[in-house]
Parts: structure tokens; sequence; C-alpha cells
């Protein structure tokens, strides 16, 4: 997030897109409700009318996959009506022109007939999101889980600099982090391309200052591989080994019958988790690790705000500190490592990552800090793009709406979306083992519009067989409103049906993120076991 | 009866919020926001009054498995450890270390994730990591 949490609160408009808030993230939810309270105009833009739509001043229901002509309708109606900011357009951005070409292309009506929201509600938003004086856009992954969700991210970043609604007090571009620590684990290097704090692995510089420090002569400057690329190595036989800590991609990633045959490839699949996951039966070697309660540490939040992990109970059985395994196995292995604690790894890894520079245990004893901080004096930082946006100039792209990877058609007739449920979490390994959470919801289900039910002659529980180009599967409908006619939606938090048998692992060129929130399946009505 | 309160960090979602664990005799009881905090300010989800449910659960594996003729089998620490760096270490003599891959994690620590990349880039030599951020 540019912003932080509590920023939310003195919003004059919030224009959440993609993001299902009190769903996913409850407790911004929570902030969201105090800024309407307080006057905020609340927009909401999603396929699903999403349970946040409810309080939204404006809501509209998108096609899916077309955010871009959505978004590019929404800063034309801006331009056209000069509620732009062009001193912030002169002052902090580039590019701005070759931008001004591609949206001028799309005024409201063409853009309506693209994604399917009215030309007059078009210029609802752009009234109303143009005109406020402090602006945040909301998003999460309804935006970047598409083949265009770079184009997705970059249009939204254009909207924020065309309005200057960026580098301010509640104002700016919130991605909402899905993951306690999907923040920290992007911060710490966990990414192909990436050291700490970003620093690319192609850089001479960097890859020298991290030899040096962890005492080896010199690191690959090439950039690695992402999950699919790993899962295509397998196949191809170019990668031979995984190590997986604490992730379950045979429920979490697209297209699950192909990710379990690459698995089973490998010539050997280490597993380090708290269950046995449907991702540790297929390995080789299973390490129990401990949980967050188990274990001190820190965490990242989606506010860039890094906060203590404390040890609250004792390892379960035989389980050990995740820290202690990797040492453990690094030592074996002829790469000494000699870590004391956790502290005594946060200590080093600040030494190499300037934005958690000064950071220290004894200074997050309290709320926690936001980064960039990088001095044992600064304070942290509320919100990002202060005065000057980071890299310099902020870059305007130039993004025209491309349709998604696989389209509906006679076979396949209705958009498939999916998502999570307010009880579950991701693959289920900890809510599905909480017996509250378990009562709230035991199974997957299916949205189905009450119309097309009608059409297909399914009543609300009543079994369908659902399919797509990869796979089928068995699971109860669930008869709403809430989805539009042609389209269904379904958690991915349950593997007895599992949404990602079906889901495209179609990707992004750039980021290589799935297009897990759009595809194309037929729903009928399960045929009666012979 | 030993009862005591740990201020943490939810395991959940990207807020965040902090809570005081409840631990009665050495097992995580209930949940108690922190009002405290700038996060949550003294509020939680159904998710996290709940979070203390999962880390008991009989469920959780308790020791090391190891394949062997096909099916995985408890052993020692030594045997899964020593497995799991001799096999990493000849794939990487035989096959090069990018024929490694390594899943980091959004669930688990800063601290852990820096030490699995460092052990994926120092030790194995590979840029082969990643994790679920996409997903």
């Amino acid at each position: 997030m540019t912003n932080s949490i509590e920023e939310f609160e003195q919003a004059d408009c919030i224009f959440i897109i993609g993001s299902n808030t009190s769903v996913a993230h409850p407790l911004i939810a929570t902030r969201i409700y105090r800024a309407k309270k307080n006057g905020a105009k609340i927009i909401v833009a999603d396929p699903r009318k999403v349970h946040i739509s409810e309080i939204a001043d404006i809501y509209v229901r998108q096609n899916m996959g077309t955010d871009v002509a959505l978004l590019n309708g929404i800063m034309n109606v801006i331009l056209s009506n000069g509620w732009h900011d062009q001193a912030f357009i002169d002052e902090r951005t580039e590019e701005f022109e070759q931008f001004k070409k591609v949206v001028e292309a799309y005024p409201p009506e063409k853009a309506a007939e693209v994604c399917g929201v009215s030309a007059e509600d078009i210029r609802l938003i752009a009234e109303c999101y143009g005109k406020a004086e402090k602006a945040s856009i909301v998003y999460c992954m309804g935006i970047t889980q598409h083949t265009t969700g770079v184009d997705n991210v970059k249009s939204l970043a254009n909207l924020a600099m065309l309005t200057g609604s960026l580098g301010k007090e509640s104002s700016g571009v919130n991605p909402l982090r899905g993951q306690n620590n999907v923040q920290g684990a992007c911060d710490m290097g966990g990414l192909p391309n990436v050291l700490t704090a970003y620093q690319p692995v192609t850089s001479p510089a960097a890859s020298e200052k991290f030899a040096k420090a962890w005492g080896v002569e010199k690191l690959s400057q090439k950039v690695g591989l992402t999950i699919p690329g790993m899962l295509e190595g397998l196949e191809n036989d170019t990668v031979k080994a995984l190590f997986v800590l604490g992730e379950n991609p045979v429920v979490s990633d697209p297209d699950v019958h192909h990710v379990k045959k690459a698995l089973e490839k490998a010539e050997l699949l280490v597993v380090q988790d708290i269950f046995f996951t449907a991702t540790a039966e297929l390995a080789d070697v299973v390490l129990p690790g401990v949980s967050f309660a188990e274990k001190d540490g820190t965490f990242s939040n989606t506010e860039r705000r890094v906060s203590r992990v404390r040890r609250a109970v004792e390892p379960i059985g035989e389980s050990r500190q995740d820290w202690q395994i990797i040492q453990d196995i690094s030592n074996r292995f002829g790469y000494p490592m000699n870590y004391a604690s956790p502290e005594d790894i946060f200590n080093e890894m600040t030494l190499l990552t300037p934005s958690y520079a000064g950071i220290n245990y004894p200074r997050l004893e309290g709320d926690g800090i936001q980064w960039p901080c990088p001095t044992a004096e600064h304070p942290g930082t509320r919100f990002l793009h202060k005065d000057k946006i980071a890299r310099g100039k902020g870059l305007f792209h130039a993004v025209g709406f491309l349709p998604p990877a696989e389209i509906i058609d006679q076979q396949y007739p209705f958009w498939l979306s999916t998502g999570r449920v307010f009880a579950h979490y991701h693959t289920g390994t900890m809510t599905r083992n909480s017996p509250t959470l378990d009562a709230e919801i035991a199974e997957g289900f299916l949205e189905l519009n009450v119309d097309d039910a009608e059409k297909i002659n399914v009543s609300n529980g009543e079994w369908v067989t659902i399919s797509s180009r990869r796979g089928s599967i068995d699971v109860k409908a669930m008869l709403t409103k809430r989805i539009a006619q042609g389209s269904v939606f379904m958690p991915f938090h349950f593997i007895e049906s599992c949404a990602n048998i079906l889901t495209n692992p179609a990707h992004d060129p750039i980021c290589k993120i799935p297009e897990l929130k759009v595809c194309a399946v037929n729903v009928v009505k399960r045929p009666l076991p012979a | 009866m030993d009862y005591r309160t740990v201020l943490t960090t939810c395991t959940y979602c990207g807020c965040g919020c902090n809570f005081f664990l409840e631990v009665l005799d050495g097992k995580a009881i209930g949940t108690i926001p922190c009002k405290t905090s700038p996060v949550n300010e003294g509020k939680l989800c159904i998710k996290g009054w709940n979070v203390h449910e999962f880390i008991h659960n009989e469920k959780r594996l308790k020791r090391p498995l190891l394949r062997k003729n096909g099916r995985l089998e408890e052993v020692s620490w030594d045997e899964a450890l020593d497995y799991t760096a001799a096999r990493l270490k000849e794939i990487k003599e035989k096959s090069g270390p990018d024929s490694i891959g390594f899943l980091t994690s959004a669930k688990v620590t800063n601290e852990e994730n820096y030490i699995l990349q460092k052990f994926a880039r120092a030790g194995v030599n590979t840029n082969n990591v990643d994790h679920c951020a996409r997903l």
C-alpha cells in the first residue's frame, strides 16, 4: 500500500475495484465503513455484487477481465472535463502524451460496449473520483490475477497520477496483500529476480555486496524461475528438485492436474509445513515446522508495517523451528550457517536491506515500524511518494484493452471466477482444521445466478457438474443474484471440490501471474449415477 | 495453573492484526484483540478470534517423514536432514544449481524467508526462488 490503513478514514473518495474487502480483509473494511460515516463517497466495481457494495454510493458490475476498458473510459471523462491535475502531471510524471493518446480512444460509450458498465455510470465514477480532494484506490487479486494483471495495475497508477491522488495523506494506490507475510516474503527476496528490498540479482553492485556479506565468491546474476517456470522445468526435466516451505501449490495453483503431474516428476520434493497438505502427500521428505504461535520473528503487513511475532507455546511433538531446519540443512549441505536466534538473522538482513536498515527488535516493541526506515532515528513511513515519486518521475503507461486468454463459447458458455469466503483462508490448511470456522462453512459451493439456474433446471443445494478445458468437478449450487447471469463463482479453499482443477494457467507475460479470475466453463445438473 | 497472554501478530490475511494469545498450561486457548494496535484497534474478524483453534489440532505434523519403498515413514531428524542435504548436493553436482527450485512462503516470518533465499542463492547458487504472491 502507498498509504496506511488508518488513512482510509479521512479519504473523500474510496474506489474499490477487484477486492472483496469485507470478506478477505475485514479490518480494512472497518476503516472504509468509518470513512463512509465520515462522509467519504464509496465506489465499488466488481463483477460480483460483493458484500461491501452494500455501502457503495456507486456500484458497477464490469464484465470479467475488462478493467482496462472501464478505467480508460473513466480517465477519458476526467480528461475531457478537465478534472485532471495538470500541475502534478507536469512536475511529477512523464510520458503523459502517449498515455493521453490511448485514453482518447476510449470515450465512455465505447468503453461501455466492452466493459458492460453504462456510459452514464462511467461518467459518475469519473466525476466522483476525479473531483475528490483525497481519493484512494483499493484493489486486490480481482485486478491482478489476469493475463493483463500488469496492465490493470498500470491503469490504476495512471488514474491516481492523472488526478494527483498520490503521495499525500489518504490519497494513493492501495493493493491489499492477501497473506499475512506476502509483503515480507517479497521484501526478503523471495522472488527470482531480486534480493532483499528489490535489489536486482542482475545488478553487479548488489550481487557483489551480497556475495561479500554471505562469504561466497560470487552469486548467480541470472534471473531465476517463477513457480510456473519451475513446474515447466520439472516437466521437461530441467528442474529435478523442489524445496517447498509452507506452501500448498496442489490446491492454490491453476490447473492442479497439471501441477500434480509436474510435482510427481521431481527427483526430490521436500515439503516443510505444519500440516500434512495435499502437496506433502507427494513429497519424498516432509519436515514438520512450527506455527506462528510457536515462533519468534516478524511479519510485514499490507501497509509495510513490520510487527513482532512472539513465541507463546512450545513446538508440537518433535516439530522444530523453521529457521533451524533450514540452517541444519545448509550446514549439512556444506554452506555453514550459525545463527543463534531469529533476531540474529534479522540483524544481518537489515545490514543488506536499505528499507529495513533502521529497524531492530527493540524498536519493534509497541506499534511496529513501516518501511522505508533507513536509519535508527527514522520514524518509518506512513505513505509513499511524498513530494516526489520514488522512481524520480511517475511513469504514465499507454495501455490498451486486451481480452482474457479464454473466452466463453458454445461448449463453455459461463465465465468462472474464484475467490475466498469469510470463514476460510487460502488452501484451508489452518481454517479447515479450526472447528468453529469449519462449522461456519464446511464445504465448497458454486454461486449460480437464479435465472441461469432456472434455465439449466437446478435448484438451490443441488449438485452440478462444472467443467473447463482442464478438468471437471462436482459441487453443490448456491443460487444467488450476487453473480451476474452468465457468470459463476467458486471459493478455492476446498480440495474436495477444488476450483483450481478448472482454472486457466495462462499468465501475464511480465509478472507471470495466472488468470485465476477468468476462464470459460460449462455447468450442468449432475447426471444421476447409472 | 499457569495462565499467560502473549502479544503477537495474526497469521491469516495481510491486515496484520495484533492480539494477545491466551495460553493456559502451555496450550493456546483464545485471543484477546490488542486495543492499542494501530491496525485493528481492539477488533478482530472471525478468523482472528478463532486462530488458536488449529494450533494444537491432532493432525499437526509431529515427526519428519521420509519416503521408503513408495511410502512416507516416520524417521529421526538426523535421517531426514542428512537425506535432504545429501540429495540436494547430489542433484546440484549432477544437474547444476539451476536444477533446484525453492518456494519460500508468504506464511512464514521475514527471518525464515531471508534464510531460505540465502541458502538458495549463497549455498546452492541459484535464483530459482519464488513464492505464492501471485496466488
